[in-house]
């Protein structure tokens, strides 16, 4: 049995929440242990390593060392704290002054033993496609998915491991395993703008405009993420975003452990599918799949 | 007008601060352009990004702080991905708006800075982030009151994804050593700014 260290992060104990029980739900059914950090503290997000170096370290290595003393990789399924989490660890190792700042700031030594690892790589790579397979109780024929992976899932190149950073594949695969047809397109890997959601919403805006805009025009039935921030710009800002591009969009946004929950036989209300702006339950009763 | 360009007129000094602080040889950008071509948000920039790191060589002060590029990075790590001179472009980013904040320059950009702190005030004092709390603050600070409520933080509320009550530690000692651990991180930060001076 898989055990790994789970840090939910901020957005899945509020604007994410369907995120945060479909993981779970995913997991249980998967017979994946994941053992929550006890008061864990926020990863620091953008915001730290742009005011301070010490803080955007700091801050992920309270987790990170808690996993450590455990003898437990850590996972996180938010791309923002995955990428911090990661970061940290691997600017701790680069530079021995900020090792010895990080240590005395937090009290505790760090070795770093943990390895940072995201949720798609947990479910997909280390229990492994053919397992998810045999699970599969709801093939989901039919429905056309585009992966949208965002920026910190893949970049900068050292956090992409096993994978292409320019063109990954890793939840293509899962999607075909589960009967589905991902979508070719060339915005997988493009910005949403999250980190400029609150304050500089036009960028946002724009940016999550082109990918909707692609997707749709590729032929995308639903878009596929996993990460709460692209979820956030792309679902919860489509309509204002249809308004300003005066387009039709309406395309549903699901996570990817939402997507796997369909497919493993779970119904709309165990997966949450409710939470979201833009309503998923037609599509799905229309292909079959609810 | 004929312009030649010397190397005494060139300001090193500030060179040396951003490498230095960024750790990046950022005289090793041979000006490709791959990371303006990348850059998502370039067109909303003064200058894009390539032609920043330039001016830094050139020791441009005055122009590089002044411009809105490091506050319009979005830390997508397309330019730091495709650098072919390995330099990582978004912390030389970052370091730019770390030093803009240090009080050397003047702030070009106001509303960052302000979001920035309210972020970091809400870990302090609660171990993560209070989202009604943090959008009330922020809007109320940055004087748009009823920015995003109408219609999306309306349906969020409905929705349920916004919380009322902050999260807080289950265990009060973790509070104090939360906020000593942030006392601990600004006395060091100002230490490296002062020590980058000296």
């Amino acid at each position: 049995m898989l055990k790994v260290a789970y840090f939910p992060g901020c957005s899945l104990s509020s604007t994410a929440k369907e995120y945060d029980i479909s993981t779970r739900l995913v997991c249980e059914d998967l017979e994946i242990d994941l053992v929550e950090i006890p008061d864990w503290i926020c990863c620091g997000a953008t915001t730290a390593h742009i005011t301070s170096e010490l803080t955007a370290a700091a801050l992920p290595a309270k987790s990170l060392v808690w996993a450590e003393k455990q003898g437990l990789n850590i996972t996180s399924p938010c791309s923002a704290c995955f990428s911090r989490l990661k970061m940290a660890h691997l600017h701790i190792e680069k530079d021995p002054k900020l090792k010895k700042e990080v240590e005395e700031v937090i009290g505790e030594k760090y070795n770093g033993k943990t390895e940072v690892m995201h949720l798609t790589r947990i479910l997909i790579e280390q229990y492994g496609i053919e397992n998810i397979k045999a699970k599969i109780k709801k093939e989901l024929k039919g429905l056309k998915i585009a992966c949208y992976y965002g920026c910190l899932m893949t970049r900068p190149a050292e956090v992409c491991v096993n994978d292409r950073v320019e063109n990954p594949m890793l939840m293509d695969n899962l999607v075909k395993a589960l009967g589905a047809e991902p979508v070719k397109w060339y915005y997988k890997t493009e910005c949403c703008g999250a980190g400029f959601s609150l304050t500089k919403t036009e960028i946002a805006r724009k940016l999550s405009g082109d990918i909707l805009k692609e997707a749709k025009d590729c032929g995308a039935d639903l878009v596929m993420v996993a990460c709460p921030l692209c979820h956030s710009n792309l679902d919860a800002r489509q309509p204002e975003i249809a308004k300003l591009i005066k387009t039709e969009l309406n395309i549903p946004v699901l996570y990817f452990t939402q997507v796997l929950g369909l497919a493993l036989g779970y119904n709309s209300m165990d997966l949450m599918l409710n939470k979201h702006f833009i309503n998923p339950k037609p599509l799905l009763k229309a292909k079959g799949i609810l | 007008m004929k312009y030649e360009l010397q190397l005494k007129n060139i300001a090193e000094g500030f060179r040396k601060d951003v490498e230095n602080l960024s750790q990046q040889k950022i005289s090793n950008c041979y000006q490709c352009g791959k990371c303006s071509a990348g850059c998502p948000v370039a067109y909303a920039m003064d200058y894009p990004p390539s032609m920043i790191m330039r001016m830094v060589q050139l020791g441009m002060h005055d122009q590089v702080m002044s411009s809105n590029t490091s506050w319009y990075c979005v830390s997508c790590e397309t330019c730091t991905t495709r650098c072919p001179r390995e330099i990582d472009i978004a912390k030389v980013m970052d370091t730019l708006k770390i030093m803009a904040q240090a009080g050397s320059y003047k702030l070009s950009e106001n509303e960052i800075p302000i979001f920035d702190w309210i972020f970091l005030k809400s870990i302090e004092l609660t171990g993560k982030i209070y989202e009604l709390g943090l959008i009330g603050a922020y809007n109320l600070l940055s004087l748009h009151p009823l920015k995003d409520i109408y219609p999306m933080g309306l349906k969020m509320i409905i929705k349920g994804k916004i919380n009322f009550i902050p999260h807080l530690f289950y265990n009060p000692s973790e509070l104090i050593k939360n906020i000593r651990m942030f006392k601990l991180i600004r006395k060091k930060d100002r230490e490296r700014i002062y020590e980058k001076n000296a």
